[in-house]
């Protein structure tokens, strides 16, 4: 229990640290590489209470995908690091503000948080035992028994979103020149070379 | 306090057993790594009819230790305006997650240093960070071609990956299970070599390792580092120990794929047939035959265009590995083909 115990306070500690540093580093892609050490302690705590599925799937979405795109955007950003310090004095009593009302909101929410009647005992009736299964087991035999309807819902939503996007974005331009794979592999020297004889002093 | 003691005084044995462990995993794969890199280029010189490197040592068997001394006493230069501490931290994360995902590898039944139950999306993880080395190496060299190379480099990994993703949910379908020392026991049947999960997964095998060479920007998919339009990509501005760092940790990730592609479609450690007994020897010959296929790729294929990779990563191998992933799993909820695909419910 010790060494689980000192894990703890070091995943939750990086955790905590880094957050701090995402906001205070002044580089935004310092920013965001602090981000994904968060991210990454946030596993390690996942890993620390048995839930390494999960903690995998953090890595894998998070940082493995969702922030390489981020990382992507804000290193192809033209940023004035100068002015951005510069402007730091004009927004620090609004931001203070703004993160005392933040803290009070979530103090007050997370002090009257209480949960009703039964709904541990109705969380327990549909999870396997723990022990019976390992995790990723437990949360197969779940998503894809009690909750599939959610599940399939949740896959829809997401796929309408996606084509949206692709909707949004895509635009075929005319008078853009594109490549034909197809037509390109069935190319052959006959059809590729062409010999001319030409007169002298005449073009093609 | 005397319990306490003994409590780490268990904790340390523990240390020190996973410590041994990790050496005696990770000291064979380096010395391994340095006669593979040798074995490259003496491929890759004997297709194209040169003698490749034959000086050092008997037949230049030395040459990649003569390699690692010379990288390692040459100067350190950091291009000015560079961000120094990602500059160096950026060849150390490709280095390192390309050798901690050797943990989940089993060479043997039981000789694996981790037996997660959930090591193939640790490997799949530990995998996708690798992208970053490369990334941020680009970025903090503040050079255009680097940084090029580098968004290039992430773009490919991360399409290759989504495909490899696919192909690998295949396997598992088939064995049930996300551990690799079931996937390899899960393919242990009486038919010898024929049991093994390249025959049912055919097809899987060859985008594997097409998408392999891809993911590791490998040849004919180097293209972050194109000498020929973008210099030397993502790592143009490294040099001595850094650079050797990158180049240890690219080799180490073609390595592990080789190990991949093993224990995923080859049985692992098993034999080919049942009259000699199975061990790592049959790992280690089957990484070693992989590796020479990747070698040889090297050394036959040109380059691929850039916009063709794209194509070919998300228009064909996409569709590909999902129609595939649809087949398996209608294969092993019918038990089609005598139950073939089914390894989990018959045996294993």
């Amino acid at each position: 229990m010790v060494i689980a115990a000192l894990a703890f306070y070091l995943f939750a500690g990086v955790a905590v640290a880094s957050a701090l540093m995402v906001t205070l580093s002044r580089n935004p892609v310092h920013s965001v590489l602090w981000l994904i050490l968060t991210f990454f302690s946030a596993a390690g705590l996942f890993v620390i209470m048995g839930a390494e599925f999960v903690a995998m799937l953090l890595v894998i979405v998070y940082v493995g995908a969702v922030m390489v795109l981020f990382l992507f955007v804000v290193m192809m950003m033209d940023v004035d690091f100068a002015e951005l310090k510069s402007g730091m004095t004009k927004y620090i009593r609004i931001g203070t503000l703004l993160g005392i009302v933040l803290l009070v909101e979530l103090v007050t929410a997370i002090g009257i948080w209480a949960f009703p009647e039964g709904a541990l005992d109705m969380r327990q009736a549909v999870t396997p035992a723990p022990g019976d299964v390992e995790n990723t087991v437990a949360i197969g035999q779940l998503l894809y028994t009690k909750y599939v309807y959610l599940f399939q819902t949740a896959g829809l939503i997401l796929l309408v979103a996606m084509i949206g996007a692709i909707v949004l974005t895509m635009r075929h331009r005319k008078d853009v020149k594109r490549q034909n794979i197809i037509e390109q592999i069935y190319r052959d020297a006959d059809t590729a070379i062409e010999l001319k004889d030409l007169e002298s002093g005449q073009g093609l | 306090m005397e319990t306490m003691i003994d409590i780490f005084g268990l904790y340390f044995a523990t240390f020190l057993l996973i410590l041994g462990e990790s050496l005696l995993v990770i000291i064979p794969i380096f010395v391994a790594l340095a006669f593979l890199m040798y074995a490259d280029r003496k491929i890759w010189a004997a297709v194209q009819l040169r003698k490749g490197p034959n000086v050092v040592g008997v037949f230049g068997l030395l040459q990649s230790f003569a390699d690692f001394i010379k990288y390692i006493v040459k100067e350190v230069l950091v291009p000015s305006g560079a961000d120094k501490v990602l500059f160096f931290l950026a060849p150390m994360i490709t280095f390192i997650f390309a050798v901690v995902a050797w943990v989940v590898v089993p060479f043997d039944d039981g000789w694996v240093v981790s037996d997660l139950n959930v090591g193939v999306l640790y490997i799949f993880a530990i995998g996708s960070l690798e992208v970053y080395g490369v990334i941020i190496g680009g970025w903090a060299s503040n050079s255009k071609y680097a940084f090029l190379g580098a968004l290039r480099s992430a773009a490919q990994m991360i399409s290759y990956e989504v495909s490899i993703g696919f192909i690998i949910v295949g396997v598992l379908l088939s064995t049930g299970s996300l551990n690799f020392s079931d996937i390899v026991r899960a393919q242990d049947g009486s038919w010898g070599a024929l049991s093994w999960y390249w025959l049912p997964h055919l097809p899987m095998v060859a985008l594997f390792f097409i998408s392999a060479l891809a993911e590791t920007n490998r040849p004919p998919f180097d293209l972050p580092e194109a000498e020929a339009e973008l210099v030397a990509g993502y790592q143009v501005e490294y040099s001595s120990t850094p650079f050797l760092l990158y180049m240890i940790g690219e080799l180490m990730a073609v390595v592990l794929m080789t190990a991949l592609i093993t224990i995923l479609f080859f049985g692992g450690w098993l034999s080919p047939v049942s009259w000699l007994p199975d061990g790592i020897w049959w790992m280690a010959l089957k990484m070693g035959a992989w590796f020479f296929m990747f070698a040889m790729v090297k050394a036959l294929v040109p380059r691929y265009r850039y916009d063709q990779l794209m194509r070919l990563g998300w228009k064909v191998f996409l569709p590909l590995s999902l129609a595939w992933v649809v087949f398996v799993a209608a294969a092993v909820q019918f038990e089609w083909f005598g139950g073939a695909y089914v390894r989990w419910a018959t045996g294993g």
